[in-house]
């Protein structure tokens, strides 16, 4: 199996624990991501004007690219995969917009690549099972909240990716790593997105909700696929301790990490030191390190 | 080969245009047996009528051609007309014509000519139609036993026509046997149906066929055969006296359907206690005997010997001359709804399970339990419009009766939980009927808190269920952390209702509502003649809306049968 890969910005920067764990599991399952030449950065959000053409630019380019070197594309940030996938959607569905695109980017691409989110290969190409017939340690039923925010799922139709209401492909995963899925009601809301550059007490009170109503429901950690979402749940804390007295703070711990953990990969590989709350504690505790 | 009079109406069509009957008399001048008559008023008029009679009497014609834009709404003038002049309608036939566009006149006009000839050849060849060979039946089948099946029948009863009232449930009340009270007067409405019901089962001319659904009609008007279908009730009804011993003693305790999963049934059970006919029935799918094997306890305790596990469906094939349709609605079901949990969500009910709540013959004896800990709740709130008004991920329509039973519902639950607090989320208020505009006002002087505007979420946490709602008059997101939250789940047509009509050859909308002939004027025929509609299963109405349509419908029929009264009448091969 080889899937295209394509990491975004911030895994080569502030997510670079996403990334490597991401990639050192895919050897260990047996998978390889073969990293797309030339890519650029996604655009970031899907535009909301319908006649925002410029804007596709460069998920489109990203496609075309994708076409010439294999068929299908893997991304492990939530919001590139949404972008990349409703870009494609796009493309393959409107042959108006088709043409205007390929017209301003000059290449020729007709949506026929398949987009596919890391997560969904761990379901539908790994199998949840082949994982827990893989796993080296064990992470003991370990309480986690699995946080979805809004990127993978909506809109629906576009991302065909799980129930918008009542996902679940995340809480398959953490049972199939031993873990012990969480519920919790926040878990498909709004993580506060970009609110966290223009209006940080936006975003700290969306991250502050979601965050207490996991620990209120159990959990030890909570665990997301998006760099944004990790930065506004993660980094938020600090702020959240400042405005809320007595917040206990809660690790945030990216998919790949905890997969990486089961796995049994070298702890250093995880790259742990660099989740602003560090999980390390917990890890210890749970004698997983 | 009979003389063919073709009439052409040359009335005003839609958009301007209409098609210019003199060009089409033209293109019909010369053929053997044929004259052509334009009437420059529309046909359907008294002159019109009266000029077609000239026409066709003065020139000795006795078969009928008429091409008209409307073939729906005058061919039965033209037809009842017909027979009035001693002529046979089955001799006739109505066309319709689209307009002859300026722009394209040639084409059009030549596609007009071709329709019109086609029905005068057509008309040429037709033998009269055979006069039936039996009497015109003048009895009817009603399907539904619901408040509109159940107010028709009593009018075709009263009338001195035998009916027979055919239900898929046990006992007949329907719906509004569910409901705790009406708006709005707030009459009980068990106290309002129960009369009506009983004089149902005691009137003489009707038969009530319960636990039943038809199988197959054919025929027509005056003749239709139908075939019943008489589920297997495990009980001979003849030999239970309804004395209820079985359903006391019986040990499957299940969730009732008719309780709306809030309150427990039994394997063998009634719809209440004043059902009629008060004769319980076994569900086997939950019954021990039939599950497990073993059990038998309800045999044991019949002191009639009543209960008979081998009893079989059984079918009945009766002869009917009309029918009336009145199969009601089912509720949108609020586990296909996922911003509101998909039912999963605790104490988040619709808005018949909040009527049986609600109810003095309810599971909880009509007072305000909420089901998951039967506390009672202090915050409710009401959600209007769930699945309806929602083009893109629901129903399109409206739903009629939701904005009313969602004020009584807060108006009741404000009268008997007296510091209990009601949220009502609307997207308008409709209230157009008499009596209740005020009714409305009424509710929030006694202090219902309207919010105008959708709700968007809802979940559990702990023991409420958080509603995230906006009001759209403030501008500001609403949060409650609610006790009890209460759906108005749109009105769709119920269970089974398309098929029903496939098996009537009669229309369903793409809802699944069975179509009218025409909305405003024929709102009760089906387009089938000797087959009418009423109630909900034409689309969503209210209980005063809906036995209007039961006493229409009723009228229709007693006009049909009325029209066969005069036996000369009847001979359509004169």
């Amino acid at each position: 199996m080889e899937f295209l890969y394509f990491p975004g910005c911030t895994l080569y920067t502030k997510a670079q624990n996403l990334d490597e764990a991401g990639r050192a599991c895919a050897k260990a399952l047996g998978f390889e991501l073969k990293e797309l030449s030339n890519w650029t950065c996604c655009g970031a959000t899907f535009p909301l004007a319908k006649d925002n053409i410029m804007a596709l630019a460069p998920p489109a380019r990203i496609l075309a690219r994708a076409k010439e070197e294999g068929s299908a594309l893997t991304t492990l940030c939530s919001v590139c995969f949404n972008v990349i996938k409703r870009t494609n959607e796009l493309i393959k569905g409107d042959e108006e917009k088709r043409e205007k695109i390929n017209t301003f980017i000059e290449m020729d691409y007709q949506g026929d690549v398949q987009v596919i989110h890391y997560l969904e290969i761990l379901k539908r190409e790994v199998g949840f099972d082949t994982i827990k017939g893989a796993l080296k340690r064990d992470l003991q039923e370990m309480r986690v909240a699995p946080f979805y925010g809004c990127m993978l799922l909506r809109p629906s139709e576009e991302m065909e990716f799980d129930d918008k209401e009542a996902p679940t492909i995340f809480e398959e995963f953490l049972g199939a790593i031993n873990c012990e899925p969480v519920d919790f009601p926040y878990k498909i809301e709004c993580c506060g997105a970009f609110q966290s550059v223009g209006a940080p007490e936006v975003a700290t009170e969306c991250a502050y909700a979601i965050l207490n109503s996991a620990i209120r429901n159990g959990a030890e950690a909570v665990t997301t696929t998006c760099p944004l979402c990790q930065f506004n749940i993660d980094n938020m804390q600090r702020e959240i301790r400042q405005k809320y007295n007595g917040f206990p703070g809660i690790p945030i711990i990216y998919f790949t990490q905890l997969l990486g953990l089961a796995l049994g990969l070298p702890v250093e590989k995880l790259e742990f030191h660099r989740n602003d709350v560090d999980p390390r504690p917990l890890l210890e505790k749970r004698g997983l390190l | 080969m009979g003389k063919v009079g073709v009439v052409l109406c040359p009335c005003e069509l839609e958009g301007g245009s209409s098609f210019d009957p003199e060009v089409l008399v033209e293109g019909l001048k010369g053929r053997k047996d044929v004259l052509p008559l334009i009437h420059h008023q529309p046909v359907c008029s008294e002159s019109g009528v009266e000029a077609i009679r000239a026409f066709m009497e003065g020139n000795g014609l006795d078969r009928g051609v008429m091409a008209c834009s409307k073939p729906e709404l005058f061919g039965p003038t033209f037809k009842k007309a017909l027979r009035q002049w001693g002529l046979n309608p089955s001799l006739s036939e109505v066309l319709g014509i689209r307009p002859i566009a300026e722009g394209k006149r040639t084409d059009d006009l030549q596609e007009a000519l071709h329709v019109i000839e086609e029905g005068i050849g057509e008309i040429q060849r037709r033998k009269p139609a055979k006069g039936p060979k039996t009497p015109f039946i003048k009895r009817a089948m009603v399907i539904g036993g619901g408040i509109t099946g159940i107010t028709a029948s009593i009018d075709l009863g009263n009338g001195g026509y035998e009916v027979l009232l055919v239900d898929r449930l046990p006992s007949i009340g329907g719906r509004m046997l569910q409901l705790s009270e009406t708006f709005p007067t707030l009459d009980c409405a068990q106290c309002t149906l129960t009369p009506k019901t009983v004089e149902t089962g005691q009137n003489p001319h009707i038969r009530l066929i319960t636990y039943a659904e038809v199988e197959s009609v054919s025929g027509g008007a005056g003749d239709f055969a139908v075939r019943i279908r008489r589920k297997a009730a495990y009980v001979d009804w003849e030999k239970c006296t309804g004395c209820g011993l079985c359903q006391e003693k019986c040990p499957s305790k299940v969730p009732s359907e008719f309780e709306r999963g809030i309150g427990p049934g039994k394997a063998i059970y009634t719809l209440s206690p004043q059902a009629v006919p008060n004769k319980p029935v076994i569900n086997p799918e939950v019954c021990r005997y039939f599950t497990e094997g073993k059990c038998r306890v309800c045999e044991k305790v019949c002191p009639t010997d009543a209960i008979d596990y081998a009893q079989e469906d059984t079918f009945i094939e009766e002869r009917v001359g009309a029918i009336i349709v009145a199969t009601g609605f089912d509720l949108y079901r609020k586990e296909e709804i996922g911003e509101y949990g998909y039912g999963d969500v605790p104490d988040v009910i619709d808005g018949l399970a909040f009527e049986r709540l609600n109810s003095a013959s309810g599971p909880t004896a009509g007072e305000i339990r909420r089901p998951s800990d039967g506390r009672v709740p202090k915050e409710v709130v009401f959600i209007q419009c769930v699945a309806s008004r929602d083009p893109e991920r629901y129903m399109p329509y409206c739903s009629r009766a939701c904005c009313m039973y969602t004020a009584k519902h807060a108006r009741l639950y404000k009268h008997k939980v007296h510091d209990g607090r009601a949220y009502i989320f609307y997207m308008d208020i409709r209230s157009m009927g008499k009596g209740y505009e005020e009714f409305i006002q009424q509710g929030m002087e006694e202090g219902i808190l309207y919010l105008k505007g959708r709700v968007s979420r809802l979940f559990r946490d702990n023991d409420h269920v958080v509603v995230w709602g906006v009001d759209t008059l403030t501008g500001k997101k609403v949060e409650i952390a609610a006790d009890m939250v209460v759906l108005a789940t749109a009105m769709i047509p119920s269970r089974g209702a398309k098929e029903l009509a496939e098996k009537l050859h009669i229309g369903t909308d793409e809802y699944g509502f069975l179509t009218e002939a025409q909305w405003k004027l024929y709102p009760v025929e089906s387009g089938v003649e000797g087959i009418y509609l009423a109630g909900c299963a034409q689309g969503p109405k209210d209980i005063a809306d809906t036995v209007a349509q039961g006493n229409a419908a009723a009228s229709k029929v007693q006009v049909l049968f009325a029209q066969h009264r005069n036996s000369s009448l009847l001979r359509s091969d004169s």
